[in-house]
């Protein structure tokens, strides 16, 4: 079972929902928490691994080999992304814009072009808390692109029949949400009940209903809002699966890095029925 | 001397453009016969292949000098690979004539 | 000494870790700012695009979309199409498949493409083409507190570090005809592409934490992109009083990095309060800790883009 755990507006409790599911199940089956915010991750502050393996997050970019190049241009011409330009008889490369896609490779009538690998990043795995596997991807500052890292990343995440998979989304509605959710059975979108949240939930509803994939919703810091949240889901026929109250002390907890599940055990039993209902809702899944 | 100042319009009133890679004109001037062309810059709405788009341009049209606000690295780069001088525009210049002006007196 | 003829200032907010508050700060920074009655009044970008909130809280008049063209994705027409596999052989982002209306010819699925128009060269039959796809709107609007623009990228989409860069260029443009002091950006969480395009070529960089731990570990990443970057860039910590050690270690952190740490703002429910009223905190709630707090803020972000205030 492959679960995202997803939501639009940046803190409305991802990795607090996320983490705590990860703990919850890790009794039942084989938990694999998978963080895909790779720009700033932060399962690990919660989980607590201890990595044992880290790989670089490479990206193939184009080398010129210059004693093959004839400057005919190709390689600039077929570029979508602007990553080569000619400066007489150079092919100049710019990295960052590369996205390692092949085409020049692949185009180059000289066979000139050889692809070297370019880090942007790592990827790393290890063993955390109540024997969780935990993977991770890390952008390197100053790298703009994290889909290629969430993309490796989940790659590594090897399948394996009885386990559940459980991916944290970064926070946003573009193409690195996208990555994450991609062959997901699953989203679990995390909102909290105010205009922000709801307005960047329609975002992400959006996104689920584009790549077919069943949702619900978990309302975190319920009370500090209305309940025109509930109205407006109701119009998409998405089930809230779970209500979170607000409250200071798991704010400040959480804060300290405390999960959910060690502050108020029992939501350990209550994100177990969570996980029966989105089984039951996958499962049941006629699309 | 070729000379290339990224400009709002094709003209040489017009108001110069201060960012390289996505301003939205790129006037060429050549100062031994005052003749002048403006072209559209490829980069105008680019993201980070801005600067590279709009370079190229500079690169293929022979310019010597190109004069802007400032470049960014990825126009720099290609730049120094072609050995075209960059150079910024004074704070009081306003239009494409005056940076032509400035470039041809002011040593 | 600023002249009359001065270029704009910019100022962009960031975080690293969402939620902590950057655009309940940014509201309220543009009520402060318009409320000053100034002559060279500020200019407000939402950078946040494919989830833009600031709209919510000052309130635009009527919107009028421009659209935004991004990327271009490819396209197969299966009336040439062979299925002889040339495409999905030389596609990384398992983007070509048969078609599942026909399994006769190959589909490319537009979730997945990347636009890279490789297969485009491997098709022997011509069959593909790059197609330019508009990938969301910008807009251009009059709130009670200034000019804002702000876009809305369609959900799913690449580019949006494009649109943070058209979005920035316009509200530059149009600080220079208004003559602008300065544009403030809203920034988007992270430090990818959208936040490298939100803050290059800002001139002070405001970053906006919260005193839990993951507030810290994301402190430190957006900090280093903010130098990589060469923004200088000053530190408020909001939601301060909920992990008193966490506010003590930022401080730490702070001075070791010698950054200026200009504010703390307490928790106030007032905050997500205004947020639903779709208000800034300081018109709704000028008394609250939070506004006033935050006014602090304001001054001394002012002070050190030197700004004139009249």
């Amino acid at each position: 079972m492959q679960i995202a755990v997803a939501s639009g507006k940046g803190g409305t409790g991802k990795t607090t929902i996320a983490t705590s599911l990860a703990l919850s199940l890790a009794g039942l089956a084989d938990v694999r928490y998978v963080d895909c915010d790779v720009e700033a991750p932060n399962g690990h502050l919660f989980l607590k691994p201890e990595f044992t393996e880290s790989a670089p997050a490479v990206i193939r970019i184009p080398q010129i080999q210059t004693e093959k190049c004839t400057a005919c241009g190709r390689c600039v011409e077929v570029c979508e992304f602007h990553a080569l330009a000619q400066v007489g008889k150079n092919i100049l490369v710019f990295p960052q814009l590369c996205h390692g896609c092949g085409s020049c490779t692949w185009n180059c009538p000289e066979n000139a072009i050889v692809e070297v690998p370019n880090p942007i990043g790592t990827l790393e795995r290890g063993m955390a808390l109540e024997n969780i596997e935990f993977f991770r991807g890390l952008l390197t500052i100053s790298e703009p692109m994290p889909t290629p890292i969430i993309r490796q990343l989940k790659k590594r995440v090897y399948p394996q029949p009885n386990t559940i998979n459980i991916y944290d989304a970064p926070p946003g509605a573009s193409c690195s949400v996208v990555e994450t959710l991609r062959g997901v059975d699953f989203a679990l979108l995390v909102t909290e009940p105010t205009s922000f949240g709801l307005h960047d939930l329609k975002q992400m509803l959006g996104i689920v209903s584009d790549m077919n994939i069943p949702s619900g919703v978990v309302i975190n810091r319920d009370g500090i809002g209305d309940d025109s949240l509930k109205d407006t889901l109701q119009d998409y026929n998405i089930p809230i699966l779970l209500r979170v109250p607000f409250d200071r002390v798991l704010a400040e907890s959480l804060a300290a890095g405390r999960t959910l599940v060690d502050v108020y055990p029992e939501y350990r039993d209550i994100l177990r029925e969570l996980y029966q209902k989105v089984t039951e809702i996958v499962g049941g899944k006629t699309k | 001397m070729k000379l290339i100042i990224s400009a709002q319009n094709p003209s040489l009133e017009a108001q110069v453009d201060r960012r390289f890679g996505r301003c939205m004109w790129l006037v060429l001037f050549d100062t031994e016969t005052n003749q002048w062309e403006a072209f559209q810059n490829p980069g105008a709405s680019q993201s980070g292949g801005a600067g590279v788009a709009a370079a190229q341009l500079v690169v293929d049209k022979g310019a010597d000098v190109v004069l802007s606000g400032d470049f960014g690295p990825n126009a720099s780069r290609a730049f120094q690979a072609a050995k075209i001088g960059m150079q910024r525009f004074t704070d009081s210049t306003t239009t494409v004539q005056e940076a032509v002006d400035h470039f041809k007196y002011v040593k | 000494m600023s002249t009359q003829n001065s270029k704009a200032k910019q100022l962009i907010i960031l975080s690293g870790k969402g939620g902590t508050g950057k655009t309940s700060i940014s509201a309220a920074f543009a009520h402060l700012s318009a409320a000053r009655g100034n002559s060279r009044p500020m200019v407000f970008v939402d950078a946040d695009v494919d989830a833009a909130n600031l709209s919510l809280v000052l309130q635009p008049g009527n919107l009028d979309p421009k659209e935004f063209w991004g990327g271009s994705l490819a396209e197969i027409d299966p009336e040439k199409c062979i299925n002889c596999g040339a495409c999905s052989a030389v596609c990384r982002y398992d983007a070509i498949f048969p078609d599942p209306k026909n399994d006769q010819v190959q589909w490319i699925d537009p979730i997945a493409c990347d636009g890279c128009g490789a297969c485009v060269y491997a098709c022997p039959t011509g069959a593909i083409a790059m197609v330019q796809q508009q990938e969301g709107n910008w807009f251009q609007s009059n709130t009670p507190y200034g000019t804002l623009f702000h876009a809305e990228l369609f959900p799913g989409r690449e580019n949006s570090g494009k649109l943070v860069t058209l979005i920035k260029q316009q509200a530059r443009l149009y600080a220079e005809d208004i003559q602008s002091q300065c544009v403030v950006i809203d920034g988007p969480p992270g430090i990818g592409c959208p936040v490298i395009s939100a803050c290059a070529g800002t001139d002070l960089g405001l970053i906006v934490t919260e005193p839990s731990l993951m507030g810290l570990h994301d402190l430190k990443r957006v900090l280093g992109t903010l130098r990589h970057f060469h923004v200088p860039s000053v530190i408020c910590i909001n939601k301060a009083d909920i992990y008193p050690e966490g506010t003590r270690a930022i401080r730490e952190y702070a001075a070791a990095e010698g950054i200026d740490l200009i504010g703390e703002i307490p928790y106030d429910e007032k905050i997500p309060r205004a947020m639903i009223e779709g208000k800034p905190v300081t018109v709704l709630f000028p008394d609250s800790f939070a506004a006033k707090a935050i006014q602090e803020v304001w001054h001394k972000t002012t002070s050190l883009l030197q700004l004139q205030e009249d």
